[in-house]
């Protein structure tokens, strides 16, 4: 299990969980904002990972 | 005839000095049990198993559980952070778990699960804290 999107995908899922279960009360807002806070952290790392991409020049 | 309507006047589960500290000990040893004590069974079945996967997932992939090392800061503050786990980091460390391989691929991303599901789980505590004092 050495794929980065993978292992960025697993810990993004196991996060964006615990953050939407402390943040919301009704297991449908969690999974709402999960969901959204989910898509937030890979979009962002796949981004990241381009804008990093020329470096170092 | 007044009506209990405020977050302050609503009923607290455990709001007395002693409780809330055996809460929040429960809460760190096993993560989600101070929820489960509230009655937020919902909240602590994510709890415990995101958190739980997260430890197994860090040993899995060659991640170190950090000595307490006081003259390298930064590995102290690893340590203290893998510690937020509670049982299971005292159950890794007793079992001699976590010994990290430096070479592999993973280690990085180990260190990283088990680094984070620690620090998650003080946030988890101090949820429930605010919980059982009549903050949320």
């Amino acid at each position: 299990m050495s794929s980065h999107l993978l292992l960025l995908v697993i810990f993004a899922v196991l996060v964006s969980a615990v953050f939407a279960a402390l943040a919301r009360e009704t297991p449908r807002e969690q999974l709402r904002t999960g969901a959204m806070m989910f898509g937030g952290f890979v979009a962002a790392a796949i981004v990241l990972g381009w804008l990093m991409y020329p470096l170092p020049l | 005839m007044a009506i209990k309507s405020t977050t302050a006047e609503r009923a607290r589960p455990a709001s007395e000095p002693g409780t809330l500290v055996l809460l929040c000990v429960a809460a760190w040893v096993v993560p989600g049990a101070g929820h489960f004590w509230l009655g937020r069974a919902q909240k602590a079945t994510v709890f415990l198993v995101a958190l739980l996967l997260m430890f197994a997932l860090g040993l899995a992939l060659d991640g170190r559980l950090f000595p307490f090392e006081v003259s390298e800061p930064l590995v102290a503050l690893a340590a203290f952070a893998n510690a937020g786990l509670g049982l299971p980091w005292i159950a890794g460390r007793m079992l001699g778990l976590g010994g990290g391989v430096v070479t592999a691929t993973t280690y990085e991303y180990g260190n990283c699960f088990l680094i984070v599901a620690g620090l998650l789980n003080f946030l988890v505590i101090l949820d429930a804290y605010d919980i059982a004092v009549g903050r949320k």
